[in-house]
């Protein structure tokens, strides 16, 4: 029974992994870039939700929506202000330093607007425990809306990307930014797009991994963006199910590592994973391999 | 107009100048050190309160010895080489003894000050290890590693379970120095340690396999050698799970309650060992309680009777040694350093302490439970 209690707390802990590693593989995808500061917008996100329900005083969902407004603001300042004038610089570096430098200036304003003080994160979940067993399988509602929040972005995004026009004109832009400007797509507005999208996503995780996990501070985004990021790479980076996938593997490793091999070492066994995976398929589990064009 | 005013102040100050240095010798100063501004602002000024509560007490009872005591307490801002400021500002004042200073950190490099100049320390709360480590060196609270020895004496003394499991941070000194010290007293108790799990500094929000584990091995108390804000998220997942053990921890729980937007109905029932408890209902805890509300408009926490007992400790071990304040700090430190071994004192924060050579307390340990989102004495 202990083992499925574990299996339950894994894909818990994996579902926010992967709504996190979805925003890293999609902007990664389409812009190339590892957006650092990914994280971080998650950590804005539920200081707004905990601004607006615990201060302002607004009903749950009100609160996410704004959440997702002021991280997609966000986000597509960052890309604006911080990224789209070096993603022609000479070394594809640039924008990766700057995006650790948007991280920690993320980190720092919020610690210089809320304090270094841990705060509890009300849940925003609204939904029973489900009781198996007799009460010894217990899924917490905030279990549960994360597996379903989860499922329904992926295969929200998945339609989005293969049926829309703006979802075609990002595979395009993700398969060769040059042709694609050429073939009259808006290549600047389509990576805008891609960033808000990202960033509405990341408000959404924030909100769930707080809820999940109800202590918020400057710091919260960090080590799961860390880890999403793990997973996204697990998953094969720019792939959307194997965003999913990656995260959610990732957190039942996570979760069975501390529970049957040492509790201290369970990111060093995550980290070990990912090590090996990469050695056998350098792409990631369903990422895809692509020849370069000469 | 104004100019009179100034020449009248500076006048006035020459004069208390003159006052201060005809006294010379013929008063004790003791010096204090802590954190008045910053992140630890609420530790220093505690102490720094409480410390001039005992003193003005004292010189109203006629002094120690029959010579008056002069206080003077410098802002350290949690910060080590400040506290090394302050101590050097506190020496060229004339410093005799140190009541200080108040965190481990600068406690650490303030020591080696006082051990090269061979000043007698007593620090209220500087609970490190390393905090006390030259002979000169001695504290009112327990350190680090004895609240795991203590907090295991009291579990097992008071039976308050059979099947303990604890849950730590193995990436802390403090928290990992506990558990090791519990671990090693618990096999003297009447009680089982079922499980033992870590967490580290980089997954400190999943709990989820620790209390699973805990729940697993049938323990009916948690013991959580932890910070209050992983507790918080301990308290929260473990209702998550319907799990309702007891949890018991050491002071770094004290705070649990102000953490912004915690369920403190959460937190009932919780148990914690601290050495003082400002609702405890005797005599001395309530006249020190309602003293200090009278003068600082502030409830007193553990950091304020340490520093109370801790200038108490130094009137008894003066009186006992017969120091006096015209004699060189080398001797009176030579002379406090035994004396403090002998003196046995009634304190807030334990009765009949006495003090070992290597500056460490015997007392017996106090614990309080939240009770109605407060801390209740046990």
């Amino acid at each position: 029974m202990s083992f499925l209690n574990y299996l339950i707390s894994g894909i818990s802990l994996g579902s926010v992994y992967a709504i996190i590693a979805l925003g890293y593989t999609m902007v990664y995808g389409i812009a190339k870039m590892l957006n650092f500061a990914h994280g971080d917008v998650i950590m804005v996100g539920a200081y707004t939700v905990f601004i607006a329900t615990a201060s302002a005083g607004l009903p749950t969902i009100p609160a996410i929506i704004l959440s997702m407004i002021v991280c997609t603001a966000l986000g597509m300042a960052i890309e604006k202000v911080a990224y789209r004038p070096l993603r022609n610089a000479a070394s594809p570096l640039a924008v990766l330093i700057t995006a650790i430098g948007v991280s920690y200036l993320l980190q720092n304003l919020a610690l210089l607007i809320f304090g270094s003080n841990t705060k509890s994160f009300t849940s925003a979940v609204n939904f029973p425990a489900i009781k198996l067993a007799g009460g010894q399988l217990n899924i917490t509602g905030e279990t549960s809306v994360t597996i379903l929040a989860c499922v329904l972005i992926m295969i929200g995004l998945t339609l989005f990307i293969n049926k829309t026009k703006p979802g075609q004109a990002m595979l395009a832009v993700s398969e060769d930014k040059g042709a694609a400007q050429l073939m009259g797509i808006n290549v600047n507005g389509t990576i805008a797009l891609t960033f808000a999208i990202g960033s509405a996503l990341a408000a959404i995780a924030g909100v769930l991994l707080c809820s999940a996990y109800p202590s918020l501070t400057p710091y919260t985004g960090s080590m799961p963006g860390i880890k999403a990021f793990v997973a996204a790479v697990f998953g094969g980076i720019g792939s959307v199910p194997g965003a999913m996938i990656g995260g959610i593997l990732l957190g039942i490793i996570e979760i069975f590592g501390k529970a049957y091999i040492s509790s201290q070492m369970a990111d060093a066994i995550v980290f070990a994973v990912l090590i090996v995976v990469l050695l056998v398929k350098p792409t990631g589990l369903m990422g895809k391999k692509i020849q370069e064009k000469v | 107009m104004k100019k009179t005013v100034r020449f009248a102040s500076a006048a006035m100050a020459a004069t208390m100048m003159l006052s201060m240095t005809a006294m010379a010798g013929e008063t004790f100063k003791i010096g204090g050190i802590g954190p008045i501004s910053g992140g630890a602002a609420i530790y220093g000024q505690a102490v720094m309160n409480a410390s001039q509560m005992a003193v003005d007490e004292i010189n109203a009872a006629g002094g120690i010895n029959g010579y008056q005591v002069e206080f003077s307490f410098q802002d350290d801002e949690h910060d080590a080489e400040k506290s090394v400021n302050a101590y050097n500002t506190l020496k060229d004042w004339g410093m005799q003894m140190l009541l200080g200073t108040v965190t481990s950190t600068p406690c650490i490099a303030v020591s080696a000050e006082t051990a090269n100049d061979n000043m007698f320390q007593l620090t209220p709360s500087g609970s490190a290890v390393e905090s006390i480590a030259p002979e000169n060196a001695f504290r009112v609270c327990f350190s680090d590693p004895a609240q795991g020895t203590k907090s295991a004496q009291y579990i097992g003394e008071n039976a308050l379970a059979t099947k303990v499991a604890v849950i730590y941070n193995s990436s802390d000194v403090y928290s990992s120095g506990i558990y090791n010290n519990f671990a090693t007293e618990a096999a003297n108790q009447g009680f089982e340690l079922v499980s033992a799990e870590a967490f580290t500094e980089d997954s400190k929000t999943d709990f989820s396999v620790q209390l699973q584990k805990a729940k697993d091995a049938g323990a009916d108390l948690v013991f959580l050698p932890i910070y209050y804000t992983e507790a918080s998220l301990i308290l929260t997942q473990a209702a998550g799970m319907d799990y309702a053990p007891t949890f018991f921890g050491c002071d770094g729980l004290d705070g649990i309650l102000t953490v912004e937007g915690f369920d403190t109905a959460l937190a009932e029932g919780v148990m914690l060992l601290t050495p003082f408890a400002a609702d405890a209902s005797d005599e001395m805890t309530q006249n020190f309680v309602t003293a200090y509300k009278e003068a600082y408009t502030d409830v007193p926490n553990q950091f304020a009777a340490d520093a109370y007992d801790g200038m108490y400790a130094i009137k008894a071990a003066a009186e006992k040694a017969g120091v006096t304040p015209d004699m060189e700090v080398s001797d009176i430190c030579e002379a406090m350093k035994t004396a403090m071994t002998e003196i046995t004192i009634d304190g807030l924060t334990g009765t009949g302490m006495t003090w070992t050579a290597d500056g460490e307390p015997n007392k017996a340990p106090k614990a309080v439970v939240i009770k109605d989102g407060a801390y209740t004495a046990m």
